[in-house]
């Protein structure tokens, strides 16, 4: 009789049986240092798994030989799709693997240490047991909401029954990560065990293979009442995303509650069919956001830069928050400012984001004891980055660098957050210019990814990769750009905002703007963005892009007024609109055309087009990105610029 | 004498906090790691470069028993520093330095950040014998009757009165009596008064208000740096100092120790209070390694033991032995701090310098040392007004006197302190 094999070496597959009669298959892809699923891997996958079942060991562990478990499915794969069949074919062929590893005949384990992500995380829902590392680094989630693809290997039949409805949706309808701990606490992981035991637990927990805690009642009766959960969950993603933009949330609950998960057996003829999907712009434009934002990562790539410390001067909210967020991702940092009682508002708000994000006690504690109040401004002769965030006043940031450089490490990163000042002039306090760069920061600091890294003509390329390092070191998003007034998010905002509170002069109401801007896609109309940032500071911006050259005929009569009268929006609690507990008391808005939202759009649109042709962004991309993850451009248009070459066709 | 000199670099404290009878803000490592990274970011190297980090803690609380550990860690010194505590009672904070001048002068350090650290407000409340019997009990019951059973026996009047803590710290396991009953033992045998020991107390409050007022004992003045907490608040000063301190308002107070016929009240004695301090000492080639600029030198210290019943005596013995050694009268030095446990005991060290019988009984002189210039005493105040974190203490008086020195461009000094259970510390310094 012929014997089964006990092991086996594929191109990015490697299994074997240990002497307790348990199969150990890694998965470690060839050339790359993260595992994602090709067509190749899958299908190589399909055959491991044939391999195994003819073996025929008491269980099977599935782990990675990476750092990470799985990221999911490769992207690469998706935008190389020709058609709708490319698509079909890609997802049946994950769709049987997976099925095939959930019909072997003995218990399996799926060994989680870093990211499980999309099809890693299928995968995962496919054995019988998961055993997460836990460590801060393991992160399990189903993104594919987020590049506009259904999560079409079972996760829609597979985690609503392991974790139960409410938890499913809510991880496939957000595509929010989690950590081992958290997964452990709904289910999803049968255990979250440190590294020294993490093997042993697997094999331990393959080889005894006991029953699964059972979802609780609640769960288990919703279910059966598919209708009732999906179309109040259908309701909440109506408050935050509209179907023909963003088609795949609404997809992923019709085909839960129609189809049991399996998108394959949904008609062709169906508006959340996979070949009606692959169709759908939104999609395409969304993959198009991922490697944008790939782009942006790598533009940190360019310095072997590594900052310790970090010296911050000026604790005002986007100071404070800078500090924080750098603490937060584990540099020491100094906050410099003239009293103890103007750090302590920040030490305050620290603390909070500290406990929201990082929610360890003693995490908390360390990122705690790394933000240091320093009212002497001892920690700048220590700094590897140092960034200015005082007020606006030129002869103010002048001679503070001018202190700066004089007590500065000479390699330490000298930088300014300005947003309405020139680098070029701030840099004449300095004798070295070519040391000063900007790293302009959006509010709030702690949500928003888009950092911009301003060159003056003077500025060493060197200090600028270096800058673009650091913003990569915090996860943050880097986007170089040249030292023109507003920079680029600024600058296009500027025009839009204008004709914003143009038209709430001429008497459109606030509402109507909103409403037309939010139909268009963007997060926040323009009314309520005003609000948000601050009346007093749009005034300043406006004034400051104008060059001077305003005269107080061009001021919006409405902001003149609301500023004198200290209504200066969201953070004194009354502006455009008044605000409730921080939201906008909004009343009903008109009916309105396409010409409003194109009279409003336009400028938009113009403005980022001359500022790529003026060069203050490398290409057209660029800008796209950066509009997207500055100012939240609606992201299922694919950003401005492809924007309008689309409407252009 | 050491046969090497032994720089102070620098040094910070926090503000001492006083007691409100609650769990303060800040835990004793929270403390000690606050002033300690302000001191530090200050310093031309890295906290890494330190050799180690040694640190008195009286009473650490059990989550953090080897508290100088955990500072260097929460500081930012890195896995590789050392760090370690030490205790000897009220003097762990001079302890601490005492003990990183023995490795610097056995050449096994260069660079050692040294101090004390207590939490007094924190201090635990503690289950007697008859409770832990009772939890011993109750943990090996078994079915729900036996539960009941035990529940039944509970000792209710032993759970409703835990053990202080504090208190317990504040007795001598030898000779029984609280510190303050030792205080009354010191006053009783120099024939201290009521009236003396208020006096001295409402001059004690005056000097701080006053140190604060001219920034010395404030942020910025070198020494004290504030305090931050997670809600926002700042802690900029000592907030033990009674700035309405007066004759009057004390002669109200109660004695505490010796209840009604004492002499020794809570307004006369030092406060219980939050609060850490730290020292930076290197030897000769750290110095010029790293281009240090010293602010002085500590050049001999002295422990000595006596009777615990009068231990506020302690700094006179300890004292003592330095001034003959370096053939130093009482008035021959700068300055002078002697940590103001009790004013009663504070008095009597001054007395008992200047009573003839107890120098050539006591301290082996053929007659009375004399009467020590009070100007030169304490110049900005003490314990008593700013209160008494047991473990930082001994470090804080040396901090504060180097710096009184230095700033009066003066050039010697001694700070001394008493030690519960009878003993006493002094360690002799010199700017610069």
């Amino acid at each position: 009789m012929e014997r089964a094999p006990t092991k086996s070496l594929l191109k990015h597959w490697l299994w074997e049986i240990d002497r307790h009669g348990l199969a150990w298959l890694t998965f470690d892809k060839q050339g790359e240092s993260t595992n994602t699923f090709s067509r190749e891997a899958m299908q190589e996958l399909a055959t491991a798994l044939e391999e195994i079942r003819a073996a025929a060991p008491k269980g099977l562990v599935i782990r990675s030989a990476k750092d990470s478990f799985i990221g999911g499915a490769d992207i690469q794969e998706f935008a190389n799709f020709k058609g709708a069949d490319d698509a079909l074919s890609f997802v049946k062929l994950g769709w049987d693997t997976f099925q095939k590893l959930r019909d072997l005949p003995f218990p399996t384990t799926a060994m989680v240490n870093g990211f499980c992500m999309g099809g890693g995380m299928e995968m995962a829902l496919a054995c019988t047991y998961i055993v997460a590392l836990d460590d801060p680094k393991t992160r399990f989630a189903q993104p594919e909401v987020m590049v506009g693809v259904i999560p079409a290997w079972h996760a829609m039949e597979w985690l609503p029954e392991r974790v139960g409805p409410t938890a499913a949706m809510d991880l496939l309808l957000t595509g929010k990560t989690i950590d081992a701990k958290r997964a452990k606490r709904m289910g999803l992981a049968d255990q979250a065990v440190p590294l020294r035991i993490f093997e042993s637990t697997a094999r331990m927990l393959t080889l005894e293979a006991p029953a699964r805690r059972a979802l609780p009642l609640v769960q288990r009766v919703l279910l059966r009442m598919k209708g009732v959960v999906a179309s109040q969950a259908r309701k909440q993603v109506a408050k935050k995303v509209k179907r023909e933009h963003y088609p795949v949330p609404y997809a992923i609950l019709d085909i839960w509650q129609h189809h049991g998960g399996n998108a394959l057996d949904v008609p062709a003829d169906k508006p959340y069919s996979i070949p009606r999907l692959v169709e759908h712009p939104a999609g395409r434009n969304l993959v198009r956001i991922f490697f944008l934002q790939e782009r942006l990562k790598a533009l940190g790539k360019g310095a072997d830069f590594k900052a310790r410390h970090v010296h911050v001067v000026g604790a005002g909210v986007m100071g404070g928050d800078i500090a924080a967020v750098c603490a937060m991702r584990g540099l020491s940092v100094t906050l410099q400012d003239t009293a103890p009682e103007r750090i302590a508002p920040a030490i305050k708000r620290s603390a909070r984001l500290f406990e929201r994000r990082l929610r360890d006690k003693l995490r908390v504690r360390d990122a705690m004891d790394r933000l240091i109040p320093d009212v002497t401004g001892a920690g700048a002769a220590h700094a590897d980055v140092i960034i200015e965030a005082i007020f606006e006043n030129l002869e103010a940031k002048r001679a503070l660098f001018a202190k700066l450089e004089a007590t500065a490490k000479p390699e330490a990163v000298l930088a300014t957050n300005t947003s309405s000042l020139k680098l070029s002039d701030i840099a004449t306090g300095l004798k070295d210019p070519s040391r000063l760069v900007g790293i302009h920061f959006f509010n709030p600091v702690p949500q928003l990814q888009l950092v911009e890294v301003v060159s003056s003509e003077r500025t060493s390329p060197e200090t600028a990769k270096r800058a673009a390092a650091f913003v990569r070191q915090i996860d943050k998003l880097p986007l170089p750009t040249k030292d023109a007034a507003g920079f680029l998010v600024n600058r296009v905002l500027g025009p839009y905002m204008q004709t914003a509170f143009r038209l709430l002069d001429e008497g459109v109401k606030p509402e109507t703007l909103d409403r037309a801007m939010e139909d268009f896609g963007m997060p926040m109309g323009p009314a309520e963005l005003a609000d948000t940032v601050g009346l007093d500071i749009c005034l300043h911006a406006g004034k400051s892009l104008a060059k001077g050259n305003v005269s107080e005929a061009d001021i919006p009569q409405v902001l003149a007024n609301k500023v004198a009268l200290g209504h200066l929006g969201k953070k004194t609690g009354q502006g455009i609109y008044r605000y409730e507990d921080g939201k906008a008391v909004k009343g009903q808005p008109d009916a309105y055309g396409p010409d409003l939202v194109q009279a409003l759009i336009e400028p938009y649109l113009a403005e980022a087009k001359a500022a790529v042709a003026e060069g203050v962004v490398a290409d057209a991309d660029l800008a796209d990105a950066g509009l997207i993850f500055g100012t939240g451009f609606a992201p299922f248009r694919g950003g401005p610029l492809h924007y309008l070459s689309t409407q252009a066709k | 004498m050491f046969s090497k000199p032994i720089y102070v670099v620098d040094g910070a404290r926090t503000p001492f906090l006083k007691s409100k009878n609650r769990p303060g803000p800040f835990s004793a490592a929270d403390l000690a790691t606050q002033a300690g990274r302000a001191l530090l970011v200050r310093q031309p190297f890295a906290p890494d470069q330190l050799d180690e980090v040694i640190l008195g803690c009286a009473a650490p609380s059990v989550d953090e028993v080897n508290i100088g550990r955990v500072a260097a860690l929460r500081m930012g010194c890195g896995q590789k520093v050392p760090g370690w505590t030490v205790m000897r009672n009220c003097a762990s904070g001079m302890q601490a330095i005492d003990s990183g001048i023995s490795n610097i002068l056995a050449g096994r350090s260069d660079l050692v950040l040294a101090g004390g650290v207590d939490a007094l407000s924190r201090a635990p409340l503690l289950y007697g014998d008859k409770m832990v019997l009772w939890f011993s009990e109750l943990a090996s019951t078994k079915t729900t009757s036996q539960r009941i059973a035990a529940f039944a026996r509970l000792p209710v009047k032993n759970l409703l009165a835990p053990v202080i803590g504090i208190m317990k710290g504040l007795t001598d396991p030898m000779v029984g009596l609280l510190m303050g009953q030792t205080a009354e033992n010191v006053a009783h045998r120099f024939g201290i008064t009521r009236e003396q020991m208020d006096e001295f107390s409402v001059r004690s409050h005056q000097k701080v208000a006053k140190a604060q007022d001219e920034g010395r004992l404030a942020p910025g003045g070198g020494e004290v740096e504030a305090l931050f907490d997670a809600k926002g608040n700042v802690y900029p000063l000592d907030d033990g100092v009674r700035r309405d301190a007066s004759m009057q308002g004390l002669a109200k107070l109660k004695p505490f120790f010796d209840r009604k016929y004492g002499n020794v009240t809570p307004g006369n004695s030092s406060q219980i209070t939050d609060g850490g301090a730290w020292l930076l000492l290197a030897s000769e080639s750290a110095v010029s390694m790293y281009g240090l600029e010293p602010i002085g030198r500590i050049v001999d210290s002295e422990w000595a033991g006596l009777d615990p019943a009068h231990m506020g005596l302690g700094p006179v013995h300890a004292a003592t032995p330095i001034l003959k050694r370096h053939q130093l009268g009482l008035n021959d030095l700068d300055h002078w701090e002697i940590n103001e446990a009790f004013a009663a005991q504070v008095l009597g060290c001054l007395a008992a310098w200047n009573d003839e019988k107890y120098c050539r009984e006591e301290l082996g002189l053929p007659g009375a040392l004399g009467s020590l210039d009070t100007e030169k005493l304490n110049s900005d105040g003490g314990a008593i007004a700013l209160g008494h974190p047991v473990g930082a203490s001994g470090a804080r008086i040396v901090l504060h006197l180097l710096k009184t020195l230095k700033r009066n461009n003066a050039k010697r000094g001694i700070a001394c302190i008493c030690i519960g259970g009878g003993l006493g510390g002094a360690m002799l310094v010199e700017t610069v």
